[in-house]
């Protein structure tokens, strides 16, 4: 399937279609006719083209009702692709298409207060109880649970062997008694996290994802989409953050200094030679090569968004702060906001999602064969590892 | 435009380094850097059976007919040897000044038969091109004197652009007085004219010269960062301290990680600049790789203990050509000056100083 054949598919569902129309049933429509995402199999939203061609798709279709990536993002970044590998075809059949429309929301009941970079050491139970699991434990630092309508979850489910073996994925019926949302207010003022308590909640075994046992590797799968989906987002010259900063230095001739012109020459440098490394790797992609590369885009993204939002805050010399209202936010809200909380906000790309010290090791290990660290606890049952 | 590499390329690429492998490996470069250190039979070889003295030349000139992209391969790959030959210096800068005349010279360029070298500093930059040169012409008759010139050492005739005019001269008829030089490998001359013969050549326009080659040498900057990653990502597997290989512990993995990031960034940076050698393009890829070449090569030292520090290991002729290439064309805060003009990033005229 190539550029035109996408296009027609597009003019064939715009003459169906009309995007005036109700935005629910739209986005349902273009679910059904495969324009979702086109590198999903037919049925599940796509027509299993190539994954360039999603970029013809959002072109063509610039004009009609868009979905929400913003709140739906942890859905459309991290859930879909893990329901795709490891789903039941009833399960993708179930879930895919309302969290494509948004209809249903995701998050995510990975991290624990003691399970955070060693996500694997991970206390919340999962017992077999018949054609059900009881879990219970809490989670911490989950975006969005507090409209979400399911998450994907990984609990313990067998405390005698190894940590990273004894683990069994989930998804998560957020309406299920026994959940608790409970705001974690943050250092931006706002509370787009939550602590989420598990109390005898109670899933039928059909909201399994893969094999019991075989959690840690279903997670990776989550994981590894999580990093590519926060480093990997195309930009132009001089956008993103960038473009936030460029702004305020242009308007305010008043504010430049020698010292601080040099600094953002050189982060603009930078910005940019990190700009060229990702549209050289999406190329590779396209080629069918895919290289090593990925693995640190999200550590560059995350060490340029810190400068470069520092650097703002210092520029404007405004000691104020636009808003420390405590509110439960729907996203992330990067360039609706001033420049103090994209500096506060920022904090946390270094930690969301892997931290930047993790993702190091992992290039180390995996892209440059460093050897790993010495491992104290690769052969220890779950239960006797120190707590 | 790509920022990939074609085909073509990679088995240029794959020639160029078996040769060097053969002829040109680290032990053999340190034992001739304080004699002879142009290497002119491995420049007759790369020239004659490979063909890279003409790859910039068009096929009508006795070239190749090829472009940067190829050019940028060739020079990764004499980056990553510290190959003692003037590519860049007689097929890239004198090539390049030369080729809009359409001199009869350049088939002889192209075939290797003679080496030329531009007669400009090479601290000389596209935004400053006569830094370091004061030459005058007299009827067909050149005086005056450039410092800082690369290649001078290996050239037969000498390029010398004067007030947007270029000349040729014997290498001969001038006097070519080098002394020791921060980087052994290409090292720098003072050239001095007195009323030399000289032959006009054409019209010059000296600054875009000078950013092709500074494009160019971003390729060859990438090639140095490689062979010192790699060579110390090498070394910390081998190298045991504490009953453990060094390079299992964080606080070296780190360091290795953050320079191939670096190093990734800087190979984009370098096609970039070869697919598209626009003034910003090549100011970016400057700034950029230079920096990068200077880090991993320190960096390298570092990571190899005391040996980094013997005149042995090859790790010093690497620290050596990345810090003169870090002023080569421009530094990287020469290039990032020009970008503030080039995209609308004004400084701080009127403002608070």
């Amino acid at each position: 399937m190539n550029e035109a054949d996408i296009k027609q598919r597009v003019a064939e569902f715009l003459a169906g279609h009309d995007p005036a129309g109700d935005r629910l049933e739209f986005l349902r429509a273009r679910f059904d006719a495969g324009l979702a995402w086109v590198w999903f199999p037919e049925g599940l939203g796509g027509l299993g083209a190539s994954r360039e061609l999603q970029q013809v798709v959002e072109r063509e279709l610039a004009d009609t009702p868009q979905i929400n990536g913003g709140k739906q993002g942890i859905g459309l970044g991290m859930a879909a692709p893990t329901i795709l590998a490891f789903g039941t075809e009833e399960q993708k059949r179930r879930f895919l298409r309302p969290l494509w429309t948004g209809e249903e929301i995701w998050c995510q009941l990975f991290s624990e207060p003691g399970a955070g970079s060693d996500l694997a050491t991970l206390a919340t139970r999962a017992v077999r109880d018949g054609d059900e699991w009881v879990v219970d434990g809490q989670k911490v630092w989950t975006s969005g649970a507090h409209h979400a309508r399911w998450a994907i979850l990984v609990t313990r489910t067998d405390p005698e062997v190894p940590k990273h073996r004894g683990l069994t994925y989930f998804v998560c019926d957020m309406n299920a008694p026994g959940v608790e949302v409970r705001p974690l207010r943050q250092i931006t003022g706002e509370a787009e996290f939550n602590e989420v308590f598990l109390t005898g909640v109670r899933l039928s075994d059909d909201l399994r994802l893969g094999e019991v046992g075989d959690g840690w590797r279903v997670a990776q799968t989550t994981l590894m989409n999580e990093r590519v989906a926060i480093g990997g987002a195309p930009t132009r010259r001089g956008g993103g953050v960038m473009a936030a900063v460029l702004d305020a230095w242009r308007e305010r001739p008043e504010l430049r200094t020698h010292d601080l012109h040099q600094r953002l020459l050189s982060l603009w440098v930078e910005a940019e030679a990190t700009r060229l490394s990702g549209a050289r790797l999406r190329e590779q992609l396209a080629a069918g090569q895919p290289g090593p590369e990925g693995s640190g885009m999200k550590l560059s993204f995350a060490k340029l968004n810190q400068a470069l939002t520092g650097f703002d805050v210092e520029f404007n010399r405004d000691l104020g702060y636009d808003d420390w209202t405590f509110r439960r936010s729907e996203d992330v809200d990067f360039f609706g906001r001033g420049p103090g909380y994209r500096y506060l906000r920022a904090k946390g790309n270094s930690i969301e999602g892997g931290t930047s010290e993790i993702l190091r090791n992992i290039v180390a290990e995996r892209v440059l064969g460093l050897p790993s660290e010495p491992r104290v606890d690769k052969d220890v049952p779950w239960k006797d590892l120190p707590r | 435009m790509t920022l990939l590499y074609t085909e073509i390329e990679e088995e240029l690429r794959a020639s160029v380094r078996a040769l060097l492998a053969d002829r040109c490996p680290p032990a053999a470069v340190i034992e001739r850097v304080e004699s002879e250190p142009a290497d002119l039979d491995l420049w007759k070889t790369l020239a004659g059976e490979i063909g890279v003295a003409g790859l910039l030349i068009p096929e009508e000139l006795g070239g190749a007919g090829a472009g940067p992209g190829e050019a940028g391969v060739v020079l990764e790959e004499l980056g990553r040897a510290v190959a003692p030959v003037p590519f860049l210096t007689s097929a890239v800068l004198a090539t390049r000044a030369l080729l809009p005349t359409r001199d009869a010279l350049l088939g002889e360029l192209a075939e290797g038969r003679r080496t030329a070298a531009l007669a400009v500093s090479f601290a000389a930059s596209p935004y400053r091109p006569q830094r370091g040169s004061a030459v005058r012409a007299e009827g067909g008759r050149l005086s005056g004197t450039v410092t800082g010139v690369a290649g001078a050492d290996a050239a037969d005739v000498l390029l010398v652009p004067v007030d947007g005019e270029l000349y040729a001269v014997e290498a001969a008829a001038a006097v070519v007085t080098a002394g020791p030089s921060l980087d052994l490998t290409r090292p720098v001359a003072t050239v001095t004219f007195d009323r030399a013969e000289a032959r006009h050549a054409g019209a010059c326009d000296l600054a875009a010269v000078l950013r092709l080659g500074a494009a160019l040498l971003a390729s060859e900057q990438l090639g140095v960062a490689e062979w010192c990653l790699e060579t110390t990502l090498g070394y910390v597997k081998e190298r045991h301290q504490f009953a453990r290989p060094v390079g299992s512990f964080q606080a070296i993995k780190h360091r290795l990680a953050d320079l191939w990031l670096d190093v990734v960034r800087a190979r984009a940076a370098a096609r970039n600049a070869v697919a598209d050698p626009s003034a910003v393009s090549v100011a970016v890829a400057q700034a950029w790789n230079a920096g990068v070449a200077v880090r991993v090569a320190e960096e390298a030292l570092q990571l190899h203990g005391g040996i980094g520090m013997t005149w042995e290991h090859p790790v010093h002729l690497y620290l050596k050509r990345a810090k003169s290439s870090e002023i080569a064309l421009g530094t990287p805060g020469d290039h990032r000056a020009a970008l503030a003009s080039l995209v609308g990033v004004p400084g701080p005229e009127g403002g608070e100083q």
